[in-house]
Formats: structure tokens, C-alpha cells, sequence
């Protein structure tokens, strides 16, 4: 289909809301949790109580601020809050604090990868401006009861702070958007300032979607929402470029709507759009000061305290390493293939996981990635478990490559006893392999013995062998594999029996 | 109940007295907090024809005097408040105690806080009696436009009010101004020894002018406005009425300082406990402003203006003229921004967390515009429709951002003033003494409350302190007052100068007329009853 318009292209924009990981709410004291009985974390001000004035939270700014660093943003040295109005029954106040005007932190850049080509192992770098970093309230949730007609709202949520970055229309397919997406995720995570759970709502991406020739100007774009995983979000743009592409192509025109998207269908719908030719009637917000972040303890005004106010130096020293970081660092200490640090890195704990091996294992990185990479990552993806769920602990895994390199058991024996050790956690790899007599024959006496027994036992093959066809010979290797489940050299057994044959 | 010792000490007497009077005679046991409760109650009783009080809080008012008695029998009194009774503007939050900016929507309603302001007032043992009526949500210069019905001012119940007019006394009354007119009235009306106002344009110091009471607006910032239901609040600040500079000063420094809930506020510069008994006026430079001989303001008002000024002169002060050119354009600057910030604050009064809410449901939105149909007056309304179209995107830059633009030019203004060497500028409060209530409705609340705020709101656009002195009755037998305005900041040389001015200028002390006559009040009393409430 798309072959009928190779000309044009998908332009995607992205915003994101970054529900912030911090005690309190963006300007209350109110504790955030999710999954708190409705309306328990409610304070005054969230609730709207007339006469309630915000105070804003100093670990929300630092957030948003750290956030700003890792995105190699400007930050702001004063910003300004606004209000946005509209009514709506979860915005208790009839307006949303934000930061229209002057946003805590801006033009930044987002770098991304991902991978393209055959058995997409080749990495594809690019990037993406952020426009703004602004704070702002996250709303409270309906709940519409469509059969008694009425709608429930629960206001914990009402308050807590937001980060929404704006990134540039630079995109153009829905692979680069998740990509993209799952980078910032990890750097919230390593940042420690959003959770970044999207199917938990703690980040909401909508996307703006529009198609173009290229050097033409921007087409009509759609906003989509409702997406609830990075998946749906490559699903969604993916879906709404082709739909604009068809429009434009049957002649038709590209409304400026928002559509939700169906993940059943994986279609985008026009949502009801109350937002249509909404007017936030935007001003000032009157109960806050402006926002001040300072430089370092020198650029202090005199009188102020260092303790209740944002440094921007001391944030940068808390800074963590950045996955992007630590992708490269993986390759050059390790010499692994660059596909592999993605992995490693874009596993939460996975990196962790592996370090920890290899500080304790006496085999080469290289060995164990396969190990972490195949057979942990295997097991854990098939049964939907975290790497903080392993049953293996990466010492115990340890112990197991260990005992590989030491030749005490052969590698295909190790596989099984890895299946052991998941399913009973709580033996030892020792005991295992001794409940299971799983030990390496290594005994030169034994091995000359059972080499016999088969040689003496397969007289036909042996002839053939002889005759010159020395592939037989494999069959006579399994035949010995079987009869010691596995436990011997394979090095070791074709040279007795090419000797016995010869 | 206390019929006994109200007859061995004349009420008026005793509550006629200025809290620095009163504190020492509870102090000294000539009385007791409680039986200082009780005839704070009885007179707010006998003088409900005023309509001045919403709620009386007799009994948690009686217990905390009861608790004021334990402290100040054991010698420990709290401080100067100790046992001194309190009333509150009902645009106040005070704890478990209904609070409705006499408004429809907020009948009923009661906050689970108090407001900073009423909480400091309680922690230093002051007695709340009640709370006071005043336009809805503080919109009005009157005091006539709440649900509750209009303020009285107890001055035109006095006898010299009385013997000149010549209507009907039930219809002749005049209005206390506003919007804080039931704190006047209750402190003009001996009611209470001090009460709270909010000042967005003049609201406090409007009537305190019309009813002879002494009305601070600090600087912005100074006091805290957490629990102030807000009008405007980049203007609004709590409001100080007492009976005289010198108790308006105690209260400001209970009052004052910063408050973690309200990020605005400052902190305050050190004080000394009490203003100086001597002061030498010689060095003191005052400003007249010649923008403020404004069109209409009355022959009283203007040559009282000229008599303290000249007053200042011939004990020493420098006197000069002053020009404050930004001032004319103050009051429609100061309506735009008005509109806007009410038009955003009223938003959260959608009936769904707290207050009135209609019992129409067939959809939310439908339920949303009645509930604040009916909950709203036309004054809140017209202020919200306005403040709407101000913010609208494409009027935003022609409206709300050009009256910012000359709010800065006014509080530029007033910087060069003090920049020039003056201390403090002396302006009248208001143009005229306080008008009949017949010819005040004559009038929208819009055309009044221009015209009323002409020479308070552009203290509150720049955000200085200012206080009106009652200075002489006028012809027609009620209290006018003038105005002095301070750096920010300097409230407490503001204060100094005031209480120069107030121990200078001889104002007379109310007497309610038929006050002598028992069974006279009585029946005014049971002849007005109807108006309150309704």
C-alpha cells in the first residue's frame, strides 16, 4: 500500500507526562502511592478547599531539574507557574498549575537507538530535541459508572506532581518514537525521578502525528492518546501515518482531531473531542513566587539558606551513569557486541545481574553474556518474571559457569542443572549435580572401559568407520553421550575411540 | 444571665475600651474574660438591627474565655489578647465554625481549618464572638450585597445622626461601606475589641473610614492569606480593624511574619512591642498627592484633608505635594485584574467537593452552570463572565497583560514618592461620609465600587501599607477618615505617624442613640430581628 505514495513521509512529535517519583505531591503535603483506597491521599488543597494556597516541593523541582541535566537541558534559573483552566470534574480547582509561560527547563536533546537490517543487529543512533521540561499537577481519575449513570472520582492522584517534556516533531515512524520513548524511560529510571511504568499511568505518551513531502510544510496533525505501552505507541503512529497517507491519497483531508487509540484493533478512533476550540484562559498563578534555581552555593543571594533551595551543581554531582553511558562502557570493558549492551542495559537489573557474575566468575565475559542473555533472559521472559524474580541468583550462576570451566561438568550437563537450580532454588549447585550424579567422568580407566563396551557393541558401524566413512563415528560419540548422560569430554571420548577404531 | 453585673459596671463603659485598656483591666481582675464575653454577646444582641454578625459563636466563645479566666487568674496570661473578644470576617476559614462569604454557595459550609490569621488571634487567648457579615465573596464597596442582607452602620443610630435627618429612622439608616462592613460595624458598634477585614481594594479601610474605626492594610505579604477565601490574590491581604492605632499596632505584631502556607508571605522586619510613646514628628516628611482631589469628593472630606495636613505643618512635619500620575488609570487596571483572578478563583465552586450544588443532573456541565447560577449573585457573576472574556486568548495581551503593564507604572509611582523623601502620603479614604443606604443601591455594584475605591485600590495594586485614622464627623453626624500610605514594608512607622495623627485630631466616641433606654433597645431590637438572616 504505502509503495503508492513513496514520497510521503510520517512526521511524529511526542508528549510525554512523567508522573514524578517523590513522597508528597507537586504542591501539598498529601503522600503519593498507587493503589491507595480512593480519596485517602487527599489534603485541603487537593481537594480545592477555598482559601487553600499551593507550597511547592522541593523534591519535584529537584526532579525535574535532574531530569533537565540528563537531557543536556537549559535549565531555567527562574521560572513561572500559570494556570490552565477548564472545567472538569478530577480537576477539582477548575484550573491545572503549570508552566506555560517560562517551563523550569528547555532545549534539551533526547540520543536513541535502535536496530535495523536483516537480523537487526545494526545499530541505528539519532536524536531528538526536547523543547521544554515544564511542572505541573497531575488531575484526579473518573470513574464513570455507565449503568446507574453517575461518575465516581477518586482524588489521590489530583496534585501529584508531573514532569511534560515536549519533544520536536523529528520523528517519523513509530519505531523511532518507541525507541525513543524507551531510552527516556531508562533514564527517568536510572534518574530516580519518574518510575516510568506506562501500563501504571506513571508515563503517558501522546503522540502528534502528521504526514508530508518532505520540504513541503507540515501536514494536519492528529493527536493520539490512550497508549498505554511502548508497543501500542510503534503500533498507533504506525497506524495513523498509514491512515493520514490513505486520506491524502483518496484525496481527502486530515482533520485536526485527537484519536484514541484501540489496542484491540490496533486502529486509532476520534475520541469525543471536549478539548476541541477549548481557551485555557492562561494567567499567572498568583500564590507562587517565581521559581528560582541557583547555580552553586557561591551564586546565593545573601540570606538564603543553601538547604531550602534547588543547586543545580548539586544535582549534576548526584547525577547517575546514563544507559547511554554504560552501553559504551559495557562494550569497551567487556569486548561484547553492541546489541548485547541494549540488552544488558535496557533489562532493568540486568546489567547488575551480570557484573555480579562475572566478578565472581572464573570464565570470560563473553561466556557468560550467553548465559545471562540466553538462558536466564529465556526463562524469565517465558514465565513474565523480573530480573529481581530470578530464582538463580547471579552467585549461584556463578558457581555454575565455575564448574564448567573447571571441566567438574560439561556444558550440556550445566544447561540441565541451570533447569534444576530454577526449579529448586534452594539446593545448591553442588547438590544437585551430586543427587543427580551429574559429575564429569574424567577417570581415564572408566572412560576406556565404556568406549569399550560401545566399540565392542557395534561391530557394523565399526566396519564402516574403517572403510574410510569416519562420520559414523559421531553416532558412536552419542552412543556414549547416552549411556553417560551426558557427563564426559567429547574432546576426550572421540580420541579413544578414533584410537580403538584406527 | 449577667444581668447583674452588667448592671453594677455600664456595659458601654467597659466595652468602649481599647484593648490596651481592657487587657490591663482584665490583667487586674477588675473583670473577667467571661463576663468580657458576655457583654460582647449581649451588645452584638442588642444591636442586631445593624446585621452586622452571620454566625455568633457564643458557645466556644464563652469556653475560650473560660480558659482566658484559668490563665489570667493563675497570673500566666497568653499576652495583650489574652481574653480580648474577636470577631472575623466570614470570608475567613475558621475551624468547625460555618463560614459563607455571605454567599449562597458556600451556606453551610464549614472548613475543617482555621485561617492563620484566626489561628494566631486564638493562640494568644483572644475570644472569637462571631462572624461578620459583607458582599458576597468581597465584592462590593457596601456591604449590601451578600445574602444575608446590608450592613448597617451603627452611626446612624446616634443621636446626632438622628435629630438631622428627617426620614423615617428604619429607612434612613446609612451603609458601612465595604466589603468588610460587619467588622466595622462590630467594632464601631463596641461589639468587639478588634476584628479581622480582608483588603483586596479598600475593603477594610472603606469602612472603617464610613464607621470611625481605625483600619491597617499591611503590605502585601506580611500577613498570611492562607484560609482568606481569595478575591484577588496578588492584592488581597487580611485587614486590621480596631479603636485605636496603638491596638492596631499590638495586633499587626501577633499578626505578621511568614507563614510556610502561603508562599508569599515575608518576613517581618523586627519590631519593638509597642509604638513609641514619643516620637518627633518634625522628622517626618508628608505627601499630598494632588491627583487625589479627585471630581466628587465632598466639601467634609476635603477640608479635613486640608486641617490634618496643616495639622502636620504647624507641629513641624514637612508637608508637600506629591504627584502620583498613574493614578487616574489605577481603578480600570485594577477592575481588569479583579475580574480575571475572581473569574479563576470562583472556578472551583462547581458543587462537587464542597457548597451548593443544584439539583439538576442531567449531565455535569448542566450541573455545573446551575449550581453556580444559583449559587452566585449577579455581582460574582457579571466579575466572572468579564474576567473571562479578559483572559480569553485573543484579549488576554489588550487587557490583562496592558492593566499589569500600568500596575507596575502605578507602583513605580508610588516608589518615586518615597524615593523623593517622603515618608508616608496622606490622601483621603474615601469621597464622601457614608451614603444612605436608599440612594447607595441607586447605583450598580460596579459604578459604586469605582467610585468608592478610587482612593484605596492603588495601595493595593502597589502593594503598601496603609491605614485610616478616623478624623471628624461630618455635617451629617458620621465618621470620616483619612488615609496615610507607607513605604513597604514600613508599616510600623506607618503606625507611628497614624498614632500621632489619631492623638491629635479628637475623634469623638459613638453613642448608639436610646443606648440610656433599655426598653427603647429592646424593641429595636425585636422590630429589626426580621431583616437578619433573610
Amino acid at each position: 500500500m504505502a509503495t503508492g505514495l513513496p514520497q510521503m513521509v510520517g512526521v511524529v512529535g511526542l508528549e510525554v507526562h512523567a508522573q514524578i517519583q517523590s513522597t508528597s505531591k507537586l504542591f501539598s503535603g498529601s503522600h503519593v502511592r498507587f493503589l491507595a483506597p480512593p480519596n485517602s491521599l487527599v489534603s485541603h488543597f487537593d481537594a480545592s478547599l477555598p482559601g487553600t494556597l499551593p507550597v511547592l516541593n522541593r523534591r519535584c523541582v529537584e526532579a525535574a531539574v535532574l531530569t533537565g541535566l540528563a537531557l543536556n537541558c537549559t535549565i531555567n534559573r527562574k521560572s513561572l507557574f500559570d494556570r490552565k483552566h477548564y472545567f472538569y470534574a478530577d480537576m477539582p480547582a477548575g484550573y491545572q498549575i503549570t508552566q506555560q509561560r517560562v517551563p523550569i527547563a528547555v532545549n534539551g536533546i533526547l540520543v536513541y537507538s535502535y536496530f535495523e537490517g536483516h537480523r537487526r543487529n545494526q545499530v541505528v543512533t539519532k536524536s531528538v530535541k526536547i523543547k521544554q521540561i515544564q511542572l505541573e499537577q497531575d488531575s484526579g481519575k473518573s470513574l464513570h459508572d455507565d449503568e446507574q449513570s453517575q461518575t465516581l472520582i477518586d482524588l489521590n492522584r489530583a496534585g501529584v506532581g508531573l514532569m511534560e517534556l515536549v519533544m520536536e516533531p523529528e520523528m517519523c515512524c513509530g519505531e523511532e518514537a518507541a525507541a525513543a520513548v524507551r531510552e527516556l524511560q531508562l533514564i527517568l529510571q536510572a534518574l530516580g525521578t519518574c518510575q516510568a511504568n506506562m501500563a501504571e499511568g506513571q508515563l503517558r505518551v501522546d503522540a502528534n502525528v502528521s504526514v508530508h513531502r518532505p520540504g513541503e510544510p507540515l501536514g494536519v496533525r492528529t493527536e493520539v492518546k490512550n497508549i498505554n505501552s511502548v508497543r501500542h505507541l510503534a503500533k498507533a503512529i504506525d497506524y495513523e501515518i498509514q491512515r493520514q497517507m490513505e486520506v491524502l491519497q483518496s484525496a481527502g483531508k486530515v482533520l485536526n482531531e485527537t484519536r484514541g487509540f484501540d489496542s484491540k484493533s490496533g486502529n486509532t478512533i476520534p475520541m469525543r473531542d471536549k478539548e476541541g476550540l477549548q481557551d485555557y484562559r492562561f494567567m499567572p498563578e498568583p500564590n507562587l513566587p517565581p521559581l528560582f534555581v541557583y547555580e552553586s552555593e557561591a551564586s546565593l543571594p545573601a540570606g538564603v539558606d543553601p538547604a531550602q533551595v534547588v543547586l543545580i551543581d548539586r544535582l549534576s554531582a548526584q547525577l547517575p551513569e546514563l544507559p547511554s553511558v554504560k552501553r559504551t562502557r559495557l562494550v569497551e570493558k567487556y569486548g561484547m557486541l553492541q546489541e548485547h549492551s541494549f540488552t544488558l542495559v535496557n533489562e532493568d537489573g540486568l546489567m547488575d545481574y551480570f557484573e555480579n557474575v562475572v566478578q565472581t566468575a572464573k570464565a570470560e565475559p563473553r561466556k557468560v553474556i550467553g548465559w545471562v542473555i540466553k538462558e536466564l533472559m529465556g526463562n524469565l521472559n517465558s514465565q513474565n518474571l523480573k530480573v529481581s524474580q530470578s530464582p538463580i541468583s547471579p552467585c549461584a550462576l556463578a558457581e555454575l559457569i565455575n564448574l564448567v570451566e573447571a571441566g567438574h561438568i560439561s556444558s550440556s550437563t550445566a544447561k540441565q542443572v541451570f533447569q534444576e537450580m530454577w526449579k529448586a532454588p534452594e539446593k545448591t549447585v553442588g547438590q544437585i549435580v551430586k543427587e543427580q550424579d551429574l559429575w564429569m567422568i574424567n577417570d581415564k580407566e572408566e572412560l576406556q572401559q565404556i568406549c569399550k563396551r560401545i566399540v565392542d557393541s557395534h561391530p557394523e558401524e565399526v566396519q564402516i568407520i574403517r572403510g574410510g566413512n569416519t562420520k559414523v563415528l559421531n553416532k558412536l560419540m552419542g552412543k556414549v553421550q547416552r549411556e553417560t548422560k551426558g557427563r564426559t569430554d567429547p574432546v576426550q571420548v572421540r580420541a579413544i575411540l578414533e584410537k580403538m577404531v584406527s | 444571665m449577667s444581668a447583674s453585673s452588667t448592671a453594677l459596671r455600664p456595659a458601654a463603659a467597659m466595652l468602649g475600651l481599647s484593648i490596651r485598656e481592657v487587657s490591663r483591666a482584665l490583667r487586674d481582675g477588675r473583670v473577667s474574660a467571661t463576663e468580657l464575653c458576655r457583654k460582647c454577646i449581649n451588645q452584638i444582641q442588642r444591636t442586631r438591627y445593624l446585621n452586622a454578625f452571620i454566625t455568633i459563636t457564643e458557645e466556644t466563645a464563652m469556653e475560650q474565655a473560660q480558659r482566658a479566666d484559668n490563665r489570667l487568674r493563675t497570673g500566666k496570661p497568653l499576652g495583650p489578647l489574652d481574653g480580648i473578644p474577636f470577631s472575623v470576617k466570614d470570608n475567613f476559614c475558621t475551624e468547625n465554625i460555618e463560614t459563607t462569604c455571605a454567599s449562597s454557595m458556600l451556606k453551610g459550609y464549614v472548613p475543617p481549618f482555621n485561617a492563620t490569621v484566626v489561628q494566631k488571634l486564638l493562640d494568644q487567648g483572644a475570644v472569637l464572638v462571631g462572624k461578620t457579615n459583607l458582599d458576597e465573596f468581597a465584592m462590593g464597596a457596601g456591604s449590601t450585597d451578600g445574602v444575608f442582607g446590608p450592613v448597617h452602620n451603627p452611626w446612624s443610630y446616634t443621636s446626632l445622626y438622628r435629630e438631622q435627618c428627617t426620614g423615617d429612622p428604619d429607612s434612613d439608616w446609612a451603609i458601612t461601606g465595604g466589603s468588610s462592613g460587619g467588622s466595622a460595624a462590630a467594632v464601631a458598634s463596641l461589639s468587639s475589641f478588634l476584628a479581622l477585614g480582608s483588603d483586596t481594594g479598600g475593603s477594610t479601610r472603606n469602612p472603617g473610614s464610613l464607621c470611625g474605626v481605625v483600619a491597617l492594610k499591611p503590605t502585601y505579604g506580611l500577613l498570611s492569606r492562607h484560609g482568606l477565601i481569595p478575591l484577588v490574590n496578588s492584592m488581597d491581604v487580611p485587614g486590621i480593624m480596631t479603636r485605636s492605632v496603638h491596638d492596631a499596632a499590638t495586633v499587626l505584631r501577633i499578626l505578621q511574619g511568614r507563614d510556610e502556607r502561603d508562599s508569599t508571605t515575608v518576613e517581618a522586619p523586627s519590631t519593638p512591642p509597642s509604638l513609641p510613646e514619643h516620637f518627633d514628628i518634625r522628622d517626618i516628611c508628608v505627601g499630598i498627592p494632588k491627583e487625589y482631589h479627585a471630581p466628587g469628593l465632598s466639601k467634609d472630606i476635603l477640608s479635613q484633608w486640608s486641617r490634618v495636613a496643616a495639622m502636620f505643618e504647624q507641629a513641624g512635619a514637612r508637608v508637600q505635594e506629591v504627584s502620583l500620575p498613574h493614578t487616574q488609570h489605577s481603578i480600570v487596571c485594577y477592575h481588569v485584574l479583579c475580574c480575571c483572578e475572581v473569574a479563576s478563583n470562583m472556578a472551583r465552586f462547581d458543587g462537587l467537593e464542597y457548597g451548593h450544588r443544584s439539583k439538576v443532573d442531567s449531565s455535569t456541565d448542566a450541573m455545573y452552570a446551575t449550581t453556580r447560577h444559583e449559587g452566585f449573585n449577579n455581582v460574582v457573576r457579571r466579575r466572572i463572565l468579564s474576567g473571562n472574556y479578559f483572559l480569553l486568548k485573543s484579549n488576554y495581551e489588550r487587557y490583562f497583560v496592558k492593566a499589569q503593564q500600568v500596575r507596575r507604572l502605578i507602583a513605580e509611582d508610588f516608589k518615586n514618592v518615597f524615593r523623593s523623601g517622603i515618608d508616608v502620603v496622606l490622601t483621603p479614604t474615601t469621597l464622601n461620609d457614608a451614603a444612605r443606604y436608599s440612594d447607595f443601591i441607586q447605583e450598580d455594584n460596579r459604578t459604586r465600587s469605582a467610585q468608592e475605591d478610587v482612593f484605596t485600590q492603588p495601595v493595593n495594586m502597589a502593594g503598601l501599607p496603609a491605614v485610616t485614622v478616623p478624623t471628624a464627623l461630618s455635617h451629617r453626624g458620621l465618621p470620616i477618615g483619612l488615609q496615610l500610605i507607607g513605604q513597604t514594608l514600613q508599616d510600623w512607622k506607618l503606625l507611628t505617624v497614624a498614632h500621632w495623627m489619631e492623638q491629635n485630631v479628637n475623634f469623638p466616641t459613638i453613642h448608639l442613640h436610646g443606648e440610656s433606654n433599655e426598653s427603647e433597645l429592646n424593641r429595636s431590637v425585636r422590630e429589626r430581628t426580621h431583616t437578619i438572616g433573610s
